[in-house]
């Protein structure tokens, strides 16, 4: 469910409604750049910069797409630059490999979980870790569509991309952390060989 | 079709079937196809599951107080942050 945030209260620079958004968004914004990231000072640096950035330029907010698509898109580009800043010169952005194959190699059914595993910093940790191992373009795509649940059409969006392409990444990003989390999770002894 | 054939040829439309989104003809070959393949039914199980992992775990994830605290600092809000959220008092 998306805030309800005035627009004309954030133009004329009122601070309470400034303190909304960002009570409102703050937890969606911060938990996505520690996902997109892998690092809680990256992650606060995005923070704070969304914000600033959000503020500086709400006047020329047009309302062309959502609040939340264009605060998660400034919040998304300030992350993703801090990835390129960390990258050696001359490298770009990881990109999935479009002809990689995509069927799944290890099929296992999966022990169920606990809830206090399930909520555990450690699962935590392990979730984020998988989520750290997807190249960049189907990390963004699967964090908003399916941790910060933006629709497709909210998802390319924010990204600047096809709807066919979100679906195609989804799909990929969703197949790739499955395999990740099948030695994690498996049933010992239940392992169907492919 | 072979039976592998049958399986690489649903795998696309898997995020779909998750979703809710596959055209219901489809959804039932699909669901046809896995009463009968194992494999399938759990690529498709597990599928699931991962995302509803990620979604449990984000529903518990808050950002800690000390980074909302330096948030609303440099946002010169902190007079907006309450006790709950932050360290900043009264005083």
């Amino acid at each position: 469910m998306q805030p309800e945030v005035n627009i004309e209260k954030l133009i004329q620079h009122d601070r309470s409604e400034y303190a909304s958004l960002v009570e409102a968004y703050t937890d969606r914004l911060y938990r996505m750049a520690v996902r997109m990231t892998g690092n809680d000072q990256d992650a606060e640096d995005v923070l704070q910069e969304t914000f600033i950035k959000v503020f500086r330029s709400i006047e020329g907010f047009k309302g062309n797409s959502s609040l939340s698509t264009w605060i998660y898109r400034i919040a998304m580009n300030e992350a993703l630059m801090l990835l390129r800043k960390r990258k050696p010169e001359g490298f770009s952005l990881d990109e999935e490999d479009e002809d990689e194959d995509l069927t799944p190699h290890e099929v296992a059914a999966w022990d169920p979980l606990p809830e206090q595993v399930l909520l555990s910093t450690e699962m935590n940790r392990h979730l984020n870790e998988a989520v750290m191992l997807l190249p960049e373009t189907l990390r963004s795509v699967f964090l908003l569509r399916d941790t910060e649940l933006l629709s497709v059409k909210e998802t390319a969006d924010t990204l600047g991309i096809t709807e066919g392409t979100v679906k195609v990444r989804l799909l990929r990003a969703r197949l790739k952390l499955r395999e990740y989390l099948n030695t994690y999770f498996r049933e010992p002894g239940l392992e169907i060989v492919t | 079709m072979t039976h592998e054939h049958q399986c690489n040829h649903y795998l696309p439309e898997l995020s779909d079937y998750l979703d809710g989104e596959l055209s219901s003809e489809l959804c039932v070959e699909l669901e046809r196809h896995m009463a009968e393949c194992e494999k399938c039914r759990i690529v498709v199980d597990t599928t699931r599951k991962t995302i509803e992992l990620y979604q449990t775990a984000t529903d518990s994830q808050k950002a800690p107080s000390e980074v909302k605290e330096r948030l609303y600092k440099r946002l010169h809000l902190e007079d907006f942050l309450s006790k709950t959220d932050g360290q900043i008092t009264d005083d």
